[in-house]
């Protein structure tokens, strides 16, 4: 599929007080039609990207470029850009009908074809016939409704949406993902999404871009994201991984030989790791077999049944193998029996691509 | 669960916290306010001195004059009065309709004693009094006394608003020259909506800043705008003096830059421009407080919104942020034009003649004339602007809407 580009950020940097960056050096090109998740913890600097597109931040240096013009001089009120707000920001002295005339209001469109417009997009988001209520009237849901609606009305390109499902509760935030992919398909827009959730960013994005500390750790599909994290803290903020501590001893075609305390492990080499060097081991829990024919796997060790969870469709064991305690494996419940008991000693074991050696960090830092 | 009389007795309980500020809101509000409202129609001060003479003058009178029992009546009520120390106050009344009364009812009341003996002897009061004083041959003074005998008038209220009766009980205006309250309210009006309009135009954006400074900085606008808040209002007025007058800081510099010669030098104080000046600054806080409060609950983004959604700042001030901002506006304005509607110390002290308002008056009436029942019917009639002008702020914003804080 070719890729049009729609947004550019070009070694684009933000510094509040002059002295540290909230944003180092950011590249990054948003594709038209996509749906683009800025993922990250607080404080990671996603936001201050999303505002600095919106035009309410100015970049300190680098330039971000839309079709191609650099919006640097350009007033929000000038870049055409819906934007959905982390607590809606609706105007509560108007009506919904109110709110989502007020931008077609302000670019001078006639009555008529304003009202025609805020009925068509009130059927698009499913809100008909709520025209004449305020906003203190409405559910959170309805009012997030409304805010997204707003930022639609005006047939914007591009919509950036700021945690816009942080306030709603679980299930109507499942809810709201759903619908918020299936507007942005219809309408085919460029949606710019922020979040800390990392479940939010998989059910809706076409690519994430996981942010730590002002830089882009990767961007990525979902999918390349869960199954080939590059970077330890990707490791650790998409989905489970026991990461653990070693050294490489050896290296062989795009594989390695590792020694984490004392116990050899092969992994696949996914940093540039040259050996006697430290390297963070990442093994997801469900790619980890107990009790198993040990014969399949690379690495294969005995290891003691420390704890046992019940999780409905699996069960999640904490084991040790060696020194290395707290050993993340998650068993699926097929048989209805786990087969396993605390204080077990049991077979271990997993494939040497399911184990990525990444760079070193001392301590991974932990989302949220 | 309690049982239902324990609750009865806890509200009671919780009542009777409330008390003493029933009573203190009853005895320093309610009572005053009821006693000057009665003052201000009720006068029984003649009525009581010369019940008599007033009984005798009900009816026809024939050839003008009253009929002799009312000239018997007053003097023996006079000397009576005179020795319960009425007789000033009632002089006073009565002068109020009759000008020049008031002494001829004095030196009566002193001389009528003389008399009394020829009076014995058979001579009519009808041929004494006159050899007292002229007036008692004249039918005004007799229905000025007559006038003033009653318990209950509206006549405050008529003067308080340059009316009054004339000779046949019809309303009329007052000649040219005695009116003085009506063009006195509308000075008042006038004043306090200018001085509503200056605390806006300067407090709206001061708030304004408050509301959206780093919390520093806002603390800080804060306390200006506060201490002055808290020095007291005859110091703040004075500096005003200090600043303003002919000799004063302000005309020094501007005669210094030469913006304004030295043999012209402005009049800024004892007049219309010294109350409004001093009014607007002391008044001030009034606007900024409530002003602030409703501000600071006005969310930055939605001015980000607004902009996003292709709002210029001017469009987005105008239909985001002002509208929100209203409930502060009507309280803050509320607050400075009830205020400035009463206000009496700094109009006084800076006003001059020209800046002179209705409490001003009012205070005349209180302290020197002495005529409280004028000075009552005056503040009757402030309060009657007042809450009609609430009632009409309240039907055009709602109270409901206000936010004091």
């Amino acid at each position: 599929m070719p890729t049009d580009v729609h947004v550019v950020y070009e070694d684009v940097r933000k510094s509040y007080d002059g002295s540290t960056w909230v944003v180092h050096g950011l590249d990054l090109e948003v594709h038209r039609g996509e749906f683009l998740t800025l993922l990250g913890p607080s404080g990671s600097g996603k936001t201050t990207c999303l505002m600095m597109l919106a035009g309410f931040e100015a970049a300190t240096e680098g330039a971000i470029r839309i079709d191609g013009e650099s919006v640097q001089d350009l007033p929000p009120d000038k870049r055409g850009i819906g934007v959905v707000f982390q607590n809606y920001a609706l105007f509560p002295h108007m009506t919904v009908a109110g709110n989502l005339a007020f931008p077609l209001e302000v670019r001078g469109m006639a009555p008529a074809e304003r009202a025609e417009r805020v009925e068509r997009v009130l059927r698009l988001v499913r809100l008909e016939g709520m025209e004449a209520r305020r906003p203190a009237q409405l559910s959170g849901g309805q009012q997030q409704r409304v805010a997204i609606a707003r930022a639609l009305v005006f047939e914007p390109e591009l919509v950036l949406m700021d945690e816009p499902l942080g306030a709603l509760d679980r299930r109507l935030r499942e809810e709201m993902q759903y619908e918020i992919r299936r507007i942005q398909r219809e309408l085919g827009v460029t949606v710019v999404y922020v979040t800390h959730d990392q479940q939010e960013a998989m059910v809706m994005s076409d690519r994430v871009a996981v942010f730590n500390e002002g830089r882009i750790e990767q961007i990525d599909p979902p999918e390349v994201l869960y199954e080939e994290p590059e970077r330890a803290f990707v490791a650790r903020f998409i989905g489970e991984n026991n990461l653990l501590h070693g050294t490489v001893l050896g290296l062989r075609d795009g594989f390695c030989d590792v020694d984490v305390g004392g116990i050899a492990m092969r992994a696949a080499c996914i940093a540039p790791l040259k050996v006697g060097e430290p390297t963070t081991l990442a093994i997801r829990p469900e790619r980890v077999g107990v009790g198993d024919s040990p014969d399949r796997y690379a690495n294969d060790f005995e290891a003691t049944v420390d704890d046992i969870t019940f999780l409905g469709d699996h069960l999640r064991v904490n084991l040790s193998i060696g020194e290395i305690k707290d050993f993340v494996a998650k068993i699926p419940n097929v048989t209805g029996q786990g087969g396993v008991l605390e204080g077990d000693r049991v077979r271990l074991g997993w494939a040497a691509l399911n184990c990525r050696a990444l760079e070193a960090v001392a301590e991974v830092p932990s989302p949220q | 669960m309690r049982p239902a009389s324990d609750r009865a007795a806890r509200r009671l309980r919780a009542g009777g916290l409330a008390l003493p500020l029933v009573a203190f809101i009853f005895l320093s509000f309610l009572a005053p306010l009821g006693n000057l409202l009665t003052r201000s129609v009720h006068e029984p001060v003649v009525a009581d001195a010369l019940p008599e003479t007033l009984r005798a003058l009900e009816g026809e009178w024939s050839g003008g004059l009253p009929p002799d029992a009312a000239f018997d009546a007053i003097a023996h009520e006079l000397p009576v009065a005179r020795e319960t120390r009425q007789i000033g106050p009632t002089a006073t009344r009565v002068n109020r309709r009759e000008s020049g009364m008031r002494s001829v009812i004095v030196k009566t009341a002193r001389r009528v004693a003389r008399l009394e003996s020829r009076a014995q002897a058979g001579e009519p009061w009808r041929q004494l009094l006159p050899e007292i004083d002229e007036a008692w041959e004249r039918p005004e003074s007799w229905q000025a006394i007559r006038a003033a005998g009653e318990r209950f008038t509206d006549r405050h209220y008529l003067n308080a608003l340059d009316l009054d009766r004339d000779a046949n009980g019809d309303v009329v205006r007052q000649p040219p020259e005695r009116r003085i309250y009506v063009a006195l309210f509308l000075r008042t009006l006038v004043v306090s909506l200018g001085v509503t309009v200056l605390c806006l135009l300067i407090g709206y954006p001061l708030a304004h800043l408050i509301a959206n400074a780093s919390a520093g900085t806002s603390r800080m606008l804060l306390l200006l705008v506060l201490v002055p808040f808290w020095t007291s209002l005859l110091v703040r007025t004075t500096a005003w003096i200090v600043l303003l007058q002919q000799q004063g800081t302000v005309n020094d510099l501007l005669v210094w830059i030469g913006l304004v010669p030295d043999d012209a030098r402005l009049s800024m104080i004892y007049n219309m421009t010294g109350t409004f000046v001093a009014m607007t600054h002391v008044l001030l806080p009034f606007m900024v407080l409530p002003l602030y409060s409703v501000m600071r609950s006005i969310p930055n983004v939605h001015m980000d919104a607004a902009a996003s959604l292709g709002a210029n700042p001017t469009q987005a001030f105008v239909r985001v942020y002002w509208p929100q901002s209203l409930p502060g506006v009507a309280a803050g304005s509320l607050l400075v034009f009830i205020l400035s509607i009463g206000y009496y110390i700094t109009p006084a002290l800076v006003g001059g003649q020209s800046g002179q308002l209705i409490s001003n008056m009012i205070a005349h009436h209180m302290q020197t004339s002495l005529n409280w029942g004028l000075a009552a019917a005056l503040g009757g009639v402030l309060l009657l602007a007042v809450l009609a002008l609430y009632l009409i702020f309240d039907r055009l914003v709602g109270i409901d809407k206000l936010r004091l804080g």
